[in-house]
């Protein structure tokens, strides 16, 4: 089922004390679709979500509107708008087992739509099955794991079928191989039951992978909505680009097409001015020698060969803060890395986001690539 | 490793000085009350037990705890309630005013409920011109009472709802749950330790308060007098033995009440460890 939203804004408080959580927000989730909200803490994911489930209200004037499909459910009790909720912290009922926790929804059902118990019994135990704790049945949630804690209560949310499946940072707590598993684990039960979701998190690994379209929000807004591939490739404006990884900043005076910042220079196509320009650390190479358009001196302070890649810490005079580098375990073997080795950086490509026009700006080098 | 005021010396020092001051302050009064009550025999304390106006006393206090015990329970519910769940203007304030029955002498609020109610009092005028009489009988008893007893059960049930926060309940709500069953179903079995413990601090309290109870009773034998005034009235009699006789119930109850209290809380901690 879609979810349409139409201008739902929320402000907390009132007069000098007034702020605003949530800027008026429009956003089409299409159906079947899975989507990630992500954004730093205080940027108002969370309060959207609440927004969608109803446990929040959306400030009345300015017309805001919530549509699940066609059916209007702006003005609909939460317990009415068969929606599945998943809490960062669970939220299980404490004083029950893992069975009676997933078969509230349906025992709590008006006298006459409730399945007999025996129904009840069979389709709780069919959950189970399907998040793997059906042995766990009879315990109580302090008996579990985080992890299947989280199972529990996403058993729990889709017991009574709902149409949308909304879950506020649902790995947040747990460790992250658990993390990497139930995330997976739920892109599957995603494709298999065919419902629209919903999620939020502050992680962009997390967002990135398990999304059809990724929401970017800062400070009440959301700042791009695409897929997660173009928001990453794309981003549409400097806080996307910032959020979604790691960057490296070279801030300096452009004269006749040179960039020069210390006695670091970087042959750039741009009118004279200062200047800053954004790396990945994935879009450098390091280098015993300068290239003619490159010449930024490094130090080596540290290395971390964990992973695909080895991460590189690097440190100069004209740096500001420190570099990130990340390059291959052949490079970093060929290079023969130690702390405090000098080399020179060459950036593959450069990012340059003037605050005057939102449209990125790519380097020469970029398009060249 | 040495932990300060570990050396064997102090140690026992400590514990024989904790020791000789709970005998000599708390049960030595104690053993004192049973014995006096008992001197003169069994059937002597028997007698002073079954007198007419003991009994009439001892149906009074119980009949005023059986009907302060709901109030206070509905009462304290609602205010935690309302405290930990909703945010309003003038919550703190709210807060505070619960603690006025604690910060205030009872003596005080019984003189208060008298300027209120009396015959001459403010709104104890009008409520003559209708036939009621609300001091100096029964139900004013129950309202100083109530008055007293009315934080416990609030004071015992705030902090742990705050602790324990209202996600349980959205999840209940998101699920589809009415208000009712969200209340009999996730919040009651969530806090009924609690809530029990704060029954027994009421029950405690209304058994044996004395101030106020004595300002609006008019202490009338048989007809408005509790326990604790009952007893009262026969020291000032030199009727040392029915006093004591009276006052060994009193204690009784006291220590009903203390049992009641250790077998909670030694189940709320097992509870805490295997729900």
């Amino acid at each position: 089922m879609s979810i349409r939203l139409h201008n739902i804004g929320k402000h907390f408080g009132s007069g000098r004390q007034r702020t605003q959580a949530l800027e008026p927000v429009n956003l089409d989730i299409h159906d079947g679709e899975l989507v990630g909200l992500l954004g730093p803490s205080g940027s108002g994911k969370t309060t959207l979500l609440r927004i969608i489930a109803g446990l929040e209200h959306a400030d009345p004037d300015g017309g805001a509107r919530i549509l699940f499909g066609e059916r209007d459910v702006t003005n609909v009790h939460v317990r009415d708008r068969r929606i599945g909720f998943v809490f960062q912290h669970y939220a299980l009922f404490r004083h029950m087992t893992v069975f009676d926790n997933v078969a509230f929804g349906l025992t709590v059902m008006p006298r006459r739509n409730r399945p007999t118990s025996g129904e009840i019994r069979a389709r709780v135990h069919r959950l189970l099955e399907m998040v793997q704790l059906e042995q766990l049945a009879h315990r109580y949630p302090a008996q579990l794991s985080g992890g299947q804690q989280q199972r529990v209560s996403l058993a729990r949310a889709l017991a009574l079928r709902p149409d949308v499946l909304l879950l506020d940072e649902p790995f947040g707590a747990l460790d992250a191989k658990v993390r990497q598993d139930l995330r997976r684990w739920l892109r599957h039960l995603h494709d298999e039951l065919g419902f629209t979701s919903l999620f939020v998190t502050h992680d962009q690994e997390e967002a990135l992978e398990l999304s059809d379209r990724v929401a970017v929000m800062s400070n009440g807004r959301i700042e791009q909505i695409d897929t997660p591939d173009a928001v990453y490739r794309s981003p549409a404006n400097r806080f996307v680009f910032e959020f979604l990884g790691d960057v490296n900043h070279l801030e300096g005076e452009v004269r006749d097409g040179t960039l020069t910042c210390g006695e670091a220079r970087l042959s750039v196509e741009l009118p004279d001015g200062s200047e800053e320009l954004l790396l990945r650390p994935h879009e450098l190479r390091l280098a015993s020698a300068p290239t003619p358009e490159a010449h930024l001196p490094v130090t080596v302070t540290a290395t971390s060969p964990v992973g695909a890649e080895v991460r590189v810490e690097l440190a100069a005079d004209w740096l500001g803060e420190p570099w990130l580098a990340t390059v291959r375990h052949a490079d970093y073997e060929r290079l023969g890395l130690t702390r405090g080795q000098r080399l020179f950086a060459i950036p593959r490509r450069w990012h340059r986001f003037p605050d005057a026009s939102p449209a990125p700006a790519l380097s020469p080098l970029a398009r060249a690539a | 490793m040495q932990r300060i005021g570990d050396a064997p010396g102090v140690r026992r020092t400590l514990i024989l000085a904790a020791v000789a001051l709970a005998a000599l302050f708390l049960l030595l009064p104690l053993v004192a009350i049973f014995a006096q009550a008992f001197a003169q025999g069994m059937g002597v304390f028997w007698s002073n037990v079954s007198d007419r106006y003991t009994v009439a006393a001892i149906g009074l206090t119980l009949f005023i705890t059986v009907l302060t015990i709901p109030v206070c329970l509905v009462f304290g519910v609602a205010l935690a309630w309302l405290v930990t769940r909703f945010a309003f203007p003038g919550r703190r304030l709210l807060q505070t005013l619960i603690d006025i029955p604690f910060a205030v002498s009872p003596v005080v609020a019984g003189l208060v409920y008298l300027l209120l109610y009396g015959r001459n009092g403010w709104l104890g005028g009008w409520l003559d011109g209708h036939d009621i009489q609300l001091m100096f009988a029964w139900p004013g008893i129950l309202l100083v009472t109530i008055f007293v007893t009315c934080p416990f059960v609030a004071r015992e049930l705030i902090p742990l709802m705050q602790a324990q926060g209202s996600r349980e309940e959205e999840a209940a709500v998101t699920l589809g749950a009415p208000g009712w069953t969200i209340f009999r179903r996730v919040t009651l079995p969530n806090i009924r330790w609690a809530l029990l413990y704060g029954v027994i601090l009421t029950n405690a309290r209304a058994v044996g308060e004395f101030g106020a109870v004595s300002v609006v009773s008019g202490a009338i034998r048989g007809q408005t007098n509790t326990l604790p005034l009952h007893l009262e009235q026969l020291y000032q009699d030199y009727n040392t033995v029915g006093a004591f006789a009276s006052a060994s119930l009193l204690a009784l109850i006291a220590l009903l009440t203390l049992a009641a209290k250790a077998t909670l809380e030694w189940r709320a901690a097992r509870q805490e460890a295997h729900p």
